[in-house]
């Protein structure tokens, strides 16, 4: 099926197999290798991007679902550019060890951030709760993402 | 300019990092060859049974399918994958890469499917029909000791899999003498380590240069690389591992499994790149489990708290083949059950049973957390019988630098260097008080056991020795680039811990550079001609020492050319920040001689174990009438010699620990009576979640250097996750104390806590 979505802010046309998950399409046929999968079935949070403003699961989401969307995906956050300020506040806190579930926890953080910048620790860890962390205990993340609200509250949109 | 010792010790922000934040990790899925195959496993659904026939017809008619491997296409014997740690007593479990006549576990590789993409090697598979004839499972540890039915019938006669000892001293007289001992049965669930990242090979074999390149390489390499060299009958120069980033491992991952064998052959008999990638529901049957453990232990004191003696027996279920590493949680936890404890006389026996399981292997902590559970526990039932402080119990006890270094109990069978082995350096009390200080121990004492709000409250404390630096050595080659780069290798593996950023502090230090000048390959065979890797806490230890010692041996190569391009004696050249400055004020930078190989090698020995302290202090409420158990606080203070990085050291100490709330509280992978795993996904595999444990501290200390290492650090990738069983069932415990219960077996889910509260009549 012929679908054609916004990708990082570049337009891409795709011809995908009806079961293609968005995931696997990002991943295989856009090679955004950032978004990655650990369980295929919605529970990790690993999948996550961001499409037309909300945090969706790519593996719960069919690729052809997506079509006319604008989809940010971890390597969107940045772009070429230098590591937004949640990024940073990452690396500050030391809030990844491995990497695997970072991107998906990037951009459910971003959807919340930008949607209310003055999200509360217990909010935060209520949404982060969606997506599965094995190694940091989720602590720094929250940190890094409770300093990380003053560049969201500044206005405007700290990733572009 | 860059003074010596900048970095080392600091909260220094992590190198590969920047990677990760952007999605520029490569991962093995993110790693691709033209023409390459994807494969699928086919398993076994049934977890005894007679092999009979695998019928594969319908899978192969299917369009984009291009074989089926069976048992059949191994030309001559099936490969046994090799021990790690070889005992007299083993060598019959050893698992074959594939079932040919006989399957032993559900999730046993049957065959492999090889298709043009993953989705049409998964449809194929479903279409492959092995016939097999269930026999009866030997689930339980009461059928496995009754050897029926045998799982290695006509090689075996029993179903022990190997027995070890754990001695010191003269336990029977120091138990004879005691004014109290205290016993009681323990035992700890089975689980496994979880990964985020689910395991994933790429292989390519090179039929001209009869080379094979397995990519997906973590943990140990080069183990890999031998055991993949003998089985495929090739030199080991014929063979590479490489490694890619890494999504976790955590003591499961990167140990030789079946599939490494099995993608590799898939390789080599179509010449085509090979791709499997595992899928979450098969990780739970196919990677190695582990702490399945029951014990009947006791402990000898005299009345004022001193430990006397210890003794008892524990049993492992390791599953249906000894894997490699499948022995390792049995002989440490009768070895290390001591903890830090001034322990006389010991006399513990481990028995390791074979049962239709999956195989066992390592998790973080591997038998240190059932240990430290099992005595933990035997000392506040101790302390309430002697009328003792808990924190007096374990003061008492509590081994003193003087001491150092002190003796464990000695392993039996003698499975290699750590057969005998001795704590290192700290003074033990220290670490617990300023974690008891920082808990608060006498402000909560005052909720200890009190009903407030509807929950009782509970606190308790826990201390734990983690052992690191598995020796036997550790290499590393540091080398300067034509751009004045320096580009060090090193044979330990990145798991996600930091790698790449410890070991660039420790060559700029070392050199005197600004960690931006380092570039750090590790964890490839094709770096180094020989290795380790990363397990056991070693990394920072035997991969930091070699990288220091290459880092040396680079500079006294410089400080000897540089001498002869200036044509002055080694003496008159002083090398500071990256140069060589003469007699006469002549400077040259290390680029100015990369051209006449400006490079430095190492290979650090050390076989004795380094030994990090610690202890844990943990603040509960109960809900009697849910059974929940909240983590109000809990706080662990470690002693690690020396701290190369804060940042990382502290992420390692608070992840375990959540690790370990996970294994206290919630993950368990039950079978059914026929030997079926229950647990299949994400959503039945309860690992923490972020609205969980929120509420972690700690702190760490540098006080004993380690003598072992000229770093003087000790390994300290796993102790966060050691003392969490004890700490949590004792805080249960005395927030219970009214209703006496005794939770000594893990998990601590709610149903279990209600249990306790509510016992049948």
């Amino acid at each position: 099926m012929k679908i054609a979505l916004t990708v990082n802010g570049r337009p891409a046309a795709l011809d995908v197999a009806p079961r293609t998950t968005l995931a696997d399409c990002l991943r295989h046929a856009l090679g955004l290798t950032g978004t990655h999968l650990a369980c295929e079935h919605g529970v990790c949070g690993a999948c996550t991007v961001i499409v037309d403003g909300a945090a969706v699961r790519g593996c719960l989401t069919l690729a052809v679902q997506a079509d006319g969307a604008e989809v940010t995906t971890v390597e969107g956050l940045a772009g070429d550019g230098a590591l937004t300020p949640l990024q940073e506040a990452f690396r500050r806190h030391h809030a990844l060890q491995c990497g695997f579930c970072t991107a998906g926890i990037l951009t459910t953080l971003h959807a919340l951030l930008t949607e209310n910048p003055d999200v509360e620790a217990c909010e935060i860890r209520e949404v982060l709760s969606g997506n599965i962390c094995r190694c940091t205990g989720y602590i720094p993340i929250v940190e890094a993402a409770l300093e990380a609200r003053a560049a969201y509250r500044r206005g405007g949109d700290p990733a572009q | 300019m860059n003074t010596p010792n900048t970095y080392i010790g600091g909260h220094v922000e992590r190198v590969e990092d920047a990677r990760f934040l952007r999605g520029a990790g490569r991962y093995i899925d993110d790693v691709t060859r033209e023409g390459m195959l994807h494969a699928c496993v086919v398993r076994s659904a049934v977890a005894h049974g007679r092999l009979v026939s695998i019928d594969a017809e319908e899978a192969l008619a299917m369009p984009g399918v291009h074989a089926v491997l069976t048992a059949a296409d191994v030309t001559g014997e099936i490969p046994t994958i090799p021990f790690r740690r070889p005992n007299p007593k083993i060598g019959p479990y050893a698992q074959p890469v594939i079932a040919r006549e006989r399957v032993r576990y559900f999730g046993e590789p049957v065959a492999l499917v090889l298709a043009d993409s993953p989705e049409l090697a998964e449809d194929a598979a479903e279409l492959v029909l092995p016939e097999i004839e269930p026999l009866p499972a030997v689930v339980t540890r009461d059928a496995a000791l009754a050897a029926e039915p045998l799982l290695f019938p006509g090689t075996t006669e029993d179903n022990l899999a190997a027995v070890f000892t754990a001695g010191k001293g003269d336990a029977e007289a120091a138990f004879a003498g005691a004014a109290l001992v205290v016993g009681d049965s323990f035992s700890t669930q089975r689980q496994t380590a979880l990964p985020l990242e689910t395991r994933g090979l790429l292989a390519e074999w090179d039929a001209d240069a009869q080379h094979l390149t397995v990519h997906g390489a973590a943990k140990l390499p080069f183990f890999n690389r031998r055991a993949m060299a003998k089985m495929m009958d090739l030199p080991e120069t014929s063979v590479d591992y490489v490694e890619h980033d890494v999504g976790g491992g955590f003591g499961a991952r990167g140990e030789f499994y079946p599939e490494d064998f099995l993608v590799a052959l898939a390789a080599r008999i179509t010449g085509r790149p090979v791709k499997w990638v595992e899928d979450r529901r098969e990780h739970f049957a196919a990677i190695a489990h582990s702490r399945e453990a029951e014990a009947q232990v006791e402990l000898a004191l005299d009345a004022s708290g001193r430990i006397l003696g210890l003794r008892g027996e524990m049993f492992m279920n390791v599953g249906a083949y000894v894997r490699p590493n499948g022995m390792t949680p049995v002989r440490n936890c009768a070895q290390f059950m001591s903890g830090p404890y001034r322990v006389p006389n010991i006399a513990l026996q481990a028995t390791a049973y074979v049962a239709n399981k999956t195989p066992a292997g390592t998790f973080r902590g591997p038998g240190r957390y059932e240990g430290s559970f099992f005595i933990e526990r035997l000392l506040d039932m101790a302390a309430a019988r002697l009328g003792l402080d808990r924190r007096t119990i374990r003061q008492v006890n509590l081994l003193t630098n003087a001491e150092m270094p002190y003796p464990l109990a000695q392993i039996r069978p003698s499975d290699g260097s750590r057969a005998e082995t001795s704590c290192d350096s700290g003074e033990y009390s220290e670490a617990f008080h300023r974690c008891l200080q920082a808990f608060d121990w006498e402000e909560k004492e005052k909720l200890d056991g009190r009903l407030i709000d509807g929950r009782y409250h509970g606190i308790a404390v826990s201390c734990f020795i983690e052992g690191g630096a598995s020796g036997p050595a550790e290499t590393a080659r540091i080398q300067v680039a034509g751009d004045g780069g320096v580009e060090v290798y090193v044979g330990s593996s990145a798991i996600g811990q930091g790698l790449e950023t410890v070991m660039a502090q420790i060559a700029a230090d070392t050199l005197g550079l600004p960690m931006e000048c380092i570039r750090i390959y590790h964890g490839s065979t094709t770096y180094l001609a020989e290795g380790w890797g990363s397990y056991g806490s070693r990394a920072t230890v035997m991969g930091g020492n070699a990288v220091r010692e290459a880092a040396l041996a680079l500079l006294a190569r410089f400080r000897a050319l540089a001498a002869r391009r200036l044509g002055v004696g080694e003496a008159e050249v002083s090398v500071v920040g990256g140069q060589a400055v003469g007699p006469d004020g002549a400077v040259l930078d290390l680029a100015d001689l990369a051209a006449e190989g400006l490079a430095g090698e190492a290979k650090f020995l050390n076989s004795d174990a380094t030994y990090t302290n610690g202890t844990a202090a943990v603040h509960v409420a109960v809900d009697p009438e849910t059974g929940r158990v909240e983590v109000l606080d809990y706080v662990v203070c470690d002693e690690v010699g020396r701290i190369v990085n804060a940042l990382t050291l502290h992420g390692q100490v608070t992840g375990a620990a959540v690790q370990g709330f996970g294994s206290v509280f919630g993950e368990e992978l039950p079978y059914d009576d026929d030997g079926a795993l229950l647990v299949g996904t994400l959503a039945d595999y309860l690992v923490p979640l972020a609205t969980d444990y929120p509420r972690v501290r700690c702190l760490s200390l540098e006080s004993y250097p380690s003598p072992t290492n000229p770093l003087g650090a000790k390994g300290a990738g796993e102790g966060g996750i050691i003392p969490v069983g004890g700490a949590v069932a004792n805080a249960v415990a005395s927030a219970l104390r009214a209703f006496g219960v005794a939770p000594n077996h893990l998990p601590l889910s709610p149903a279990r806590v209600w249990a306790l509260l509510n016992p049948p009549d």
